[in-house]
């Protein structure tokens, strides 16, 4: 199979006053093409690092960050970023949001594509109706939708995702969850999914990667036995049952981890 | 007008009339020597005199126009010096220190400077209003632009947007809003030194016919001069903001 995205060896790591802070540390895997990852951990423990150097905005101290066999330089339209605080433009509409990439000179379309482009993920994301509203007017579920929406209009290969479904309410969360399965299976993408919620790794992913507490090495990792396409009916299976007490015990390890490490700093300050 | 309309506009006109009541009350109370306030319905008969018999229009364009330059052109160097200042952390520790010195200084205390290196035609008024503006809407925008998010930035850049992109499309809009209330800010500051500048020998302005008035005493006069400039400055404003409410539609705003 083809690979997209290589973690080699790699390491990152901040001068702090207080000393030499590791972030990540050793991490070395593969995400081939139209895998979906799903990388979990405990807050805080650097999974959004990983996410963050794979999509250009830093640079591992040492070892190497590839897609397609070629190291990361920096952020660019091949590598969608579906960010956790939405980042929609507040000054354009919902229309001008997802046309933004298409006005740009890396992605040059005509008006007429641009158009057919906007009128398609407007209605893929049922914002069809809001095409002429600001943000302002959005939920938090919409806003998410329209950067999900913005960020597929360039056609990335690959998408990442820090959290993205976060800071919604459980039952938009499960919507949106189904929303971004049925997108998946039209359109066929690489994803790294970010995320703390094993069900939610469990119900999108392919293979689900266990990170440790920080600095962030790999503890598991773990493929999903479910065919896509799926539908929420796979989460009353007993395997799902399993697989998620299995994962939830690796993460609350670490996650007890975590919290031993930090007790003496709380103390001391 | 519709009748939310109506009271609203009912209610921004209750404190005036309460102004003016009180004015009144002032006069009859018999507290102050009547003969140093004018009543307002005086002020209202000077003002029609002024008018039409001594070209009370040609003060008010005059002074207008001194503060629309001034403003115009303090803005117009504040806006790319405060953008600097804001977006380039050196810049700001280079300048920072110097620009908090000049801005400290009240532009009337520059008065005396000004005219013997200006003198006291229309570039000295002209660079008092500027200095005035400058410094009060560079402080605006810098701490406007450094507040930017750099999510924004991050999203153009993972779009595929180049350095030329992410300033046309995503820094100019986000700097627009900083724009506005900077030249809001100036403004206000700028007719309050209008008089000061107008104190260097000026044959004309508002400034000046509170000057002259005060010389000769006239009372009446000092009040209208007062009430115009408020009023213009109030005008001025409204405009700015029917402009700013039109220009930032999407902004989520607390109260429209």
């Amino acid at each position: 199979m083809n690979k997209r995205a290589q973690f080699d060896k790699v390491s990152l790591a901040f001068d702090t006053p207080k000393g030499r802070l590791n972030v990540v540390e050793d991490v070395t895997y593969d995400i081939n093409d139209g895998d979906f990852i799903a990388v979990i951990g405990p807050s805080g423990c650097g999974k959004t690092t990983m996410m963050s150097m794979l999509a250009g905005f830093q640079k591992p101290t040492t070892g190497k960050v590839l897609f397609d066999g070629r190291p990361v330089a920096g952020p660019g339209p091949e590598r969608g970023v579906i960010f956790q605080e939405y980042g929609v433009f507040p000054w354009l509409t919902v229309k001008q949001n997802i046309a933004f990439g298409l006005t740009l000179n890396a992605n040059h379309v005509t008006t007429a594509e641009r158009d057919a482009i906007c009128d398609h993920y407007l209605g893929l994301m049922g914002l069809s109706d809001f095409a002429n509203s600001y943000p302002k007017h959005l939920s938090g579920g919409m806003r998410q939708r329209l950067a999900i929406a913005r960020a597929y209009a360039v056609k990335p290969q690959f998408l990442l995702m820090d959290e993205p479904f976060g800071a919604l309410d459980a039952q938009t969360r499960s919507n949106m969850q189904n929303l971004l399965l049925k997108v998946l299976e039209t359109e066929g993408k690489t994803v790294m999914l970010i995320t703390h919620s094993v069900e939610e790794a469990i119900y999108l992913a392919s293979r689900i990667v266990v990170v440790t507490a920080r600095p962030a090495r790999i503890k598991k990792i773990i493929d999903v036995p479910f065919a896509y396409p799926r539908d929420e009916s796979i989460q009353e299976r007993p395997e799902f049952a399993e697989l998620r007490s299995h994962i939830r015990q690796l993460v609350m390890d670490e996650y007890r981890a975590q919290q031993a490490q930090m007790r003496p700093v709380s103390f001391s300050e | 007008m519709n009748g939310a309309g109506l009271r609203r506009f009912g209610l921004g006109l209750l404190p005036w009339i309460g102004a003016i009541l009180l004015w009144y009350a002032v006069r009859w109370s018999g507290f102050v020597n009547v003969s140093l306030i004018p009543a307002p319905h005086q002020v209202a008969a000077k003002s029609f005199e002024l008018l039409t018999k001594e070209g009370l229009l040609i003060d008010i364009f005059v002074s207008t126009r001194r503060v629309f330059l001034g403003v115009a052109l303090g803005i117009l160097a504040a806006v790319p010096v405060g953008f600097l200042l804001g977006w380039y952390r050196p810049a700001r520790t280079f300048a920072d220190p110097m620009i908090n010195f000049f801005r400290a200084l009240p532009p009337i205390a520059l008065i005396p400077l000004v005219i013997v290196y200006f003198g006291v035609d229309e570039l000295a008024k002209l660079v008092i209003l500027f200095y005035a503006s400058f410094f009060s809407g560079v402080i605006v925008m810098y701490e406007g632009v450094s507040q930017i998010t750099p999510l924004y930035i991050r999203v153009a850049q993972t779009l595929g947007a180049n350095q030329a992109e992410i300033f046309r499309k995503v820094i100019i809009p986000l700097t627009v809003p900083h724009i506005l209330t900077a030249l809001r800010v100036a403004l206000g500051v700028a007719w309050a030194t209008l008089v000061a500048s107008e104190l260097i020998a000026a044959q004309r302005g508002l400034g000046a016919m509170i000057q002259n008035a005060s010389t000769y005493f006239l009372l009446d006069v000092i009040y209208v001069g007062i009430i115009c400039i408020g009023l213009i400055a109030l005008i001025m404003d409204l405009i700015l903001r029917k402009i700013t409410a039109r220009l930032l539609v999407w902004q989520d705003r607390a109260i429209v």
